[in-house]
């Protein structure tokens, strides 16, 4: 239980009075690439961005029931603290347009005004960097605004600037559909070396990148949590009809 | 049939002609009266010209020192007051259209936008220099400082409408803060159309002579006392051209060259700005 | 560093709270500056009103030597100017929208046309007002000699002149957006049936655009109501209604800024604020509407 590292129980998600996601409970365990898929407006995006409460930032957005780090409730830490410990990459690659490279990887650490000595933020530069599998192609244009990069590039320069935070959990809100398949797959191969340090949440919209990348995978439609289970088993031998519709092809 | 096509055709042909003839000499009085301008002004400016106050009356000689110095000093105070206020009016009606804050304050910024200039005058003599008991330089810095609002406003708030949510997102998931997320990243990300909207309101206030005339005043002599009547360009130019003094025409026609040299400067460089940056963006 | 990380968090939201408190108060500055313009005007004008009650405003004698104060002179000033100078300049205005609109929207001459519109809007109206001074009314004087009538050279129609050219940006800058604005399958369809471009012109896009033009127009007038120095030093200074239009008069504006540092008696200042409230009412009503039919046509 104590690899457990988010555990939601009974959690429900509004906007206004629409209820997007309904009594989901999961437990997610640490160092492992948790898939979440589903049809369009099932509820798993508004979920991925209730954990790092990015989804009370809509007006009229509303949460309800048990959301947990560890043991600690996310609904009763401070929304700044979350984030810091539950990082984001979103589905359009966003560098920051106006910083450079290293500006970028280490942003979380400079617009926070948290203070880091030089040598040890050259130091998580080329890290995080690395993880991302991006050093070797950014390593002498640091000091260059990231436009030149491709999108697929860039992605990995947001992934990285999500590490250089030491997050516990990185969630991924379909990282790679705005991608070429090239990229993508550069994307996809640094899941599986990421998952030794971190626990990744990966919603996604394509079932096969979802059998891919991941160790679990959980199934969301019309706001429920229907099945969550090892991704082979899942992809196998489903336990729940809706789910073998859906992988089957039966909508989407 | 061939006839009356032909007739269309050409009815057609000629009103192009009209629309060009109309478009294009407007051109020529714009022309005209900036030639004018340089050829009676550009002789007048030399260093004794802009480094001494007027001379009195039937002296020959003199200067706008006065009313350069007076022009600077007021035009600062009045970019001082109003791009603060201006910046943060405009990121909060860009960051929260929907509510009924917004709704009031963005018809406050349109009805601000149509009220004459001395009006605005009027209204500051009485909030600022019926209390101070005297004209002052920064009773008209107020004044203009009203004015100027509604540009920067406007321009902040499209400016920042015109950026990507994806921007304030990613620096949210990182934990930054509100403030910091507007003031370490969505404003440096919009700065070019920011500046742009404050250069175009500091060259609409520039030229400004209605809403000083009740609160600056004027000042022959040259003064930085902000408590105290100053003199600025668009005064000078006003009190000296509708004397009877030739010397003190010749003052207005140098004081109007620089006035609106500077005016027509700052328009293009502004307009240049937005050109380069634009690209990039 | 986990620590001063969730210390650094509890700090940053009481900053998030101070700032968004301070944008709201921003906001609320707005409504104060309006709200305190309207009533100052009001408090102000109320000497005048108790005393000269509405009749004020037809009154026709303006005397301040014998306290008797009546608006109408300034009220006919601001109307005539206003009007003749949006009659002259409108042709100038629609006929630049047109082009920059239909003919010509993109490329280098389109360019340099835009760009000297909008330097006639940046030249300050104390610069017209001069140049008009010395330039446009010895022109005027020689023709109103011409023509046999007393040649004053200022005067209701120097003044006109002159903020005609000053007014036609605000309806060309608008006018052009709007025609821009005109659906392509509308003017396509017309030109399918073998219309020629004056037809489509004149069939389409002005019908289409109709109540924004009008609203353009609203604007140029909003802005010449409100228009003061090149006014002042052009149209005479004369506190009486005007008996033709090469008569010297005055309009609101003018008025206001030729006699309110002379105002010595309070009902003679509270009189010209009277003027400055009627002058805050009708620019104020007159850009409203004109804003809320631009939004009109550009939501559909």
């Amino acid at each position: 239980m104590e690899h457990t590292v988010v555990s939601a129980s009974k959690f429900n998600a509004w906007f206004g009075d629409n209820h997007v996601v309904k009594d989901v409970s999961i437990k997610i365990e640490k160092n492992q690439v948790i898939a979440v898929m589903g049809p369009s407006g099932c509820g798993k995006t508004t979920f991925l961005r209730c954990i790092n409460r990015m989804h009370e930032l809509i007006p009229g957005a509303t949460a309800k029931g048990s959301l947990k780090l560890y043991a600690d409730e996310i609904y009763t830490m401070n929304p700044i603290y979350v984030r810091y410990k539950i990082g984001m990459v979103f589905q359009r690659p966003n560098p920051f347009p106006n910083l450079s490279i290293y500006d970028n990887v280490v942003a979380g650490y400079k617009l926070n005004g948290l203070k880091v000595a030089k040598a040890e933020m050259d130091n998580i530069v080329e890290k995080s960097l690395t993880s991302a599998a991006l050093w070797n192609e950014v390593k002498d244009s640091l000091h260059k605004k990231g436009t030149f990069l491709s999108g697929g590039q860039q992605q990995r320069l947001c992934i990285a600037r999500a590490i250089a935070m030491e997050p516990e959990v990185i969630l991924f809100d379909e990282p790679t559909s705005a991608l070429d398949p090239i990229s993508t797959s550069s994307v996809e191969q640094l899941f599986h070396e990421l998952k030794a340090n971190y626990t990744l949440i990966i919603v996604t919209h394509n079932m096969q990148q979802a059998a891919r990348v991941s160790d679990k995978t959980a199934f969301f439609y019309l706001g429920e949590l229907v099945e969550f289970d090892e991704t082979k088993q899942m992809f196998t031998a489903p336990k729940d009809n809706r789910t073998q519709n859906y992988i089957t092809g039966r909508f989407s | 049939m061939d006839a009356r096509i032909g007739i269309r055709n050409t009815k057609s042909v000629l009103f192009k002609g009209l629309i060009i003839f109309l478009a294009f000499i407007i051109t020529i009085p714009l022309i005209i009266i900036l030639l004018y301008i340089i050829k009676q002004g550009v002789l007048q400016v030399n260093w004794h010209f802009l480094t001494n106050v007027p001379a009195p009356v039937g002296e020959t000689g003199g200067g706008i020192s006065n009313a350069l110095v007076g022009s600077l000093i007021i035009v600062t105070m009045s970019s001082i007051i109003a791009i603060p206020v201006g910046i943060l009016a405009g990121i909060y009606l860009s960051e929260n259209p929907h509510t009924k804050l917004a709704y009031y304050s963005g018809l406050c910024v349109d009805i601000l936008q149509g009220v004459p200039s001395i009006v605005v005058g009027i209204v500051v003599y009485f909030w600022v220099v019926k209390p101070l008991g005297t004209f002052s330089a920064i009773s008209g810095s107020i004044a203009l400082a009203i004015m100027m609002l509604p540009i920067v406003i406007r321009s902040t708030e499209q400016t920042l409408k015109l950026l990507p949510d994806t921007l304030k997102e990613a620096a949210l998931s990182l934990g930054v803060p509100y403030h910091r997320v507007i003031l370490k990243v969505i404003i440096p990300c919009g700065f070019a159309g920011i500046l742009s909207g404050i250069m175009l309101s500091v060259a609409r206030i520039a030229g400004e002579t209605a809403p000083l005339l009740f609160t600056a005043f004027g000042n022959p002599y040259l003064s930085t006392a902000i408590t105290k009547p100053m003199q600025s360009l668009p005064l000078l130019i006003f009190n000296y051209a509708t004397s009877p003094y030739d010397d003190w025409h010749n003052l207005a026609w140098g004081a109007s060259f620089i006035l609106l040299m500077f005016v027509l400067l700052l328009n293009i460089f502004t307009k240049l700005i937005t050109r380069k940056w634009n690209i990039q963006l | 560093m986990k620590n001063k990380r969730l210390d650094l968090s509890y700090s940053q939201m009481k900053w998030e709270t101070i700032f968004k408190r301070i944008l709201v108060i921003m906001s609320a500055i707005l409504l104060i500056i309006v709200v305190g313009i309207l009533i100052t005007l009001i408090m102000q004008s109320m000497p005048s009103i108790k005393s000269l009650g509405f009749g004020y405003l037809w009154g026709k004698v303006w005397d301040p030597v014998q306290n008797i104060y009546g608006a109408y002179p300034f009220l006919i000033g601001t109307l005539l100017t206003s009007f003749i100078a949006l009659i002259l300049s409108i042709p100038f205005s629609y006929a630049i929208a047109i082009y920059l609109g239909e003919y010509n929207p993109k490329g280098w001459l389109s360019n340099l046309l835009k760009n000297t519109i909008e330097l006639i809007a940046a030249v300050p109206s104390i610069i017209y007002g001069f140049w008009g001074l010395f330039v446009l009314v010895p022109i005027v004087r020689s023709f109103e000699a011409k023509i046999g009538v007393a040649p004053y050279g200022i005067g209701i129609f120097t003044a006109s002149l002159i903020l005609s050219v000053m007014i036609i940006p605000y309806a060309a800058s608008l006018g052009t957006s709007l025609i821009r604005m005109v659906p392509s399958p509308l003017k396509e369809g017309a030109y399918a049936l073998g219309a020629t471009r004056f037809e489509v012109i004149r069939s389409v896009i002005l019908p289409y655009t109709r109540s924004g033009l009008f609203a353009g127009v609203l604007l140029s007038l909003g802005r010449a109501l409100g228009e003061t120095m090149a006014v002042t030093m052009l149209i005479g200074n004369t506190s009486a209604v005007p008996h033709s239009i090469f008569a010297p008069g005055n309009t609101m504006a003018s008025v206001i800024a030729n006699e309110f540092t002379e105002a010595d008696h309070t009902v003679y200042l509270s009189a010209l604020i009277e003027l400055g409230l009627v002058l805050f009412f009708v620019t104020v009503v007159i850009n409203l509407i004109g804003k809320r039919i631009i939004t009109k046509y550009a939501n559909n």
